[in-house]
């Protein structure tokens, strides 16, 4: 012990206790949703204990058969939403992208300033406009009503991504472009063979917090989902909320959990990646 | 050397050799047609999702439009739904009162919290990015209807908290359905998710450079007198960035005041945030024209909210490169 220790400070300072006590105090609320859907339904609300008296895993198929529709179905919705939109803006961001940062055109600064603009534009502002636009085309209630939601993003209107990436690809050497333009290269195989295969890591940290935050995002979703069927988790989990009294209690927890444990798991595998992300570009979780 | 007589290179690897075309000057070219054509996705976005729903909202805000209207319907009213705003409508006050309470407690709130547990992990020690990755854990989940909802079961009047208070012989009340508490849960709801920011002061606090703390122990400066005058100048312009992505993102919230309230607003509209008026108003009463122009208040108080930040910032915010 003595050994192993030698010469390090003392484990237990003030500092170290102030931090444990912090992280039970900043954790608690999510281990006790955890530890609350194994819980018997009459005991999950004032019971203060993270551990459940009695353990029953009963409100999980509770829960995913709790409205006409199953919880997998709303689940499934989610996820295609969220796939959708990570290889939307994965692709339209990195073209928009490469032509901010390594392109030589007419007003590309003022292009550039008007991006910066709109990554402060809160969607609320638009959310209006939009809606009636894609109600005249029929999106709104049609056979595909995620349209909407997807659609947006193949036209790169994430600025928050384009401008990741374009602050991510000014630190690619330029001296390849240049080799490779000796060598021949067009503007198009410049970005197929060097900026594309290097963009990696962006397009990684593109892809976690496009997945995280649509799969997140309740209001537009909210707004374009009128159909029980076509509902996504977030918006099938508010159904909860009108469904009051002790039997809904238990339900409403197992699917909480299940609908936080994609992002979760995102968490735990990419933590150093998800720091980082928004040390670079103060992006938001 | 010129370019034409430059000795055979290896090509790159893979590089297509239909793209070889030997002896073009490689500099000074104008991409204008391949920029506009990788930038083309973008465009069509500022055009179709951006600019012209813009435009649209601005002119509907002048209208009586309402979903279910036919377009040739719709009649232009001038500026009766400013005024009507403005004048006689309380819901309107009343979510301009409640957002700026949130945005105005939570904001700082948060951002000490933040600013604080910061302090704590800038000293390398094992666990150190442990913590930093548990605490940033509420921000990834934190907006999210799932938590809400487990908020909601917290504060109940059967509810965890009261569950806890109970033990100490504290009867508590119905958090969430109390006018004078609930805005308090959603505040408390917000400075939980004060990992974020944290993170983004710590990677500044990185960067204050040790020889700064050197010299005002040199000086004999304690710890309090150092953090004043090295640690809070020298990290001004983090805290400003985090002041300003805070503060509107502070005024955005909806998702936790839909889920907290019932998507009402309630009890007795103390957390109608601005935004979950706007939706009320949009898609519940189908007022589109009314709530286009609340859209445009909500815009316009936004920008200049973010131009009075960026005025004072002046006064405050150190830029250490700009002062020597």
């Amino acid at each position: 012990m003595v050994s192993v220790t030698a010469g390090r400070r003392p484990f237990i300072t003030p500092r170290a206790v102030i931090l444990v006590l912090l992280t039970a105090l900043v954790l608690y609320p999510l281990a006790w949703m955890l530890g609350s859907s194994f819980k018997a339904p009459e005991e999950i609300l004032n019971n203060v204990s993270v551990l459940p008296d009695t353990w029953t895993p009963a409100n999980y198929p509770d829960g995913w058969s709790h409205f006409d529709v199953a919880f997998g179905r709303f689940f499934l919705n989610s996820f295609m939403v969220a796939t959708l939109t990570v290889v939307a803006n994965c692709t339209s961001c990195l073209l928009a992208a490469y032509a901010f940062a390594r392109l030589r055109f007419r007003m590309r600064g003022f292009w550039f300033a008007i991006m910066i603009g709109t990554l402060l534009l809160p969607s609320h502002v638009l959310i209006v406009p939009q809606f009636v636009m894609f109600r005249s085309f029929g999106w709104v209630g049609g056979p595909w009503p995620y349209l909407p939601l997807i659609v947006p993003h193949l036209l790169a209107t994430d600025a928050f991504f384009v401008f990741l990436m374009v602050q991510f690809m000014r630190g690619i050497p330029r001296e390849l472009d240049d080799a490779a333009k000796i060598d021949g290269c067009s503007a198009y195989s410049i970005f197929r063979y060097v900026v594309l295969p290097l963009s990696r890591p962006a397009l990684v940290s593109t892809a976690i917090f496009s997945f995280i935050w649509t799969w997140n995002d309740f209001f537009r979703q909210l707004v374009y989902l009128s159909d029980l069927e076509k509902y996504t988790a977030p918006v099938a989990l508010t159904l909860f909320i009108d469904s009051t009294g002790q039997s809904a209690v238990g339900p409403m927890f197992a699917m909480s959990v299940l609908s936080l444990a994609p992002v979760f798991l995102f968490f735990v595998a990419f933590q150093r990646l998800l720091v980082e992300g928004i040390n670079t570009t103060g992006l938001k979780g | 050397m010129s370019v034409t007589t430059r000795p055979a290179q290896p090509r790159p690897q893979s590089g297509p050799a239909a793209h070889q075309r030997r002896g073009r000057p490689a500099r000074h070219r104008d991409d204008g047609r391949a920029g506009y054509l990788f930038l083309s996705p973008w465009l069509l976005g500022l055009a179709l999702v951006t600019a012209i729903p813009m435009l649209v909202s601005l002119y509907l805000s002048f209208t009586n439009y309402d979903i279910l209207s036919e377009w040739s319907d719709i009649k232009w009213v001038g500026l009766a739904n400013y005024r009507t705003m403005f004048t006689d409508d309380p819901a309107f006050w009343h979510a301009v009162k409640v957002t700026l309470v949130f945005a105005l407690i939570a904001t700082p709130l948060k951002l000490g919290a933040a600013l604080g547990v910061a302090l704590l992990l800038n000293k390398s020690f094992r666990g150190a990015g442990v913590f930093r990755g548990l605490f940033y854990l509420p921000s990834l989940l934190g907006g999210s209807v799932a938590v809400a909802m487990i908020w909601r079961s917290i504060f109940d009047r059967t509810g965890a908290l009261n569950a806890f208070l109970g033990w100490f012989g504290i009867e508590g009340k119905a958090w969430v359905n109390d006018p004078s508490t609930a805005l308090g849960t959603l505040i408390l709801l917000a400075i939980w998710q004060f990992g974020a920011p944290m993170v983004i002061f710590l990677a500044g606090l990185k960067q204050v450079p040790t020889e700064l703390y050197e010299a005002a122990e040199v000086d004999g400066a304690g710890a309090f007198r150092k953090f004043l005058s090295v640690t809070l100048p020298m990290l001004s312009p983090v805290i400003f960035f985090n002041l300003v992505l805070e503060t509107i993102h502070g005024f955005q919230g909806f998702t936790s005041a839909f889920v907290l309230s019932g998507g009402t607003g309630g009890p007795v509209d103390s957390t109608l945030m601005y935004t979950l008026q706007l939706y009320l108003k949009g898609f519940g009463q189908f007022e589109m024209g009314y709530a286009s122009a609340m859209a445009w208040v909500f815009l316009l108080t936004i920008g200049l909210v973010t131009a009075v930040l960026f005025r004072t910032g002046r006064f405050w915010v150190h830029y250490s490169d700009g002062d020597d």
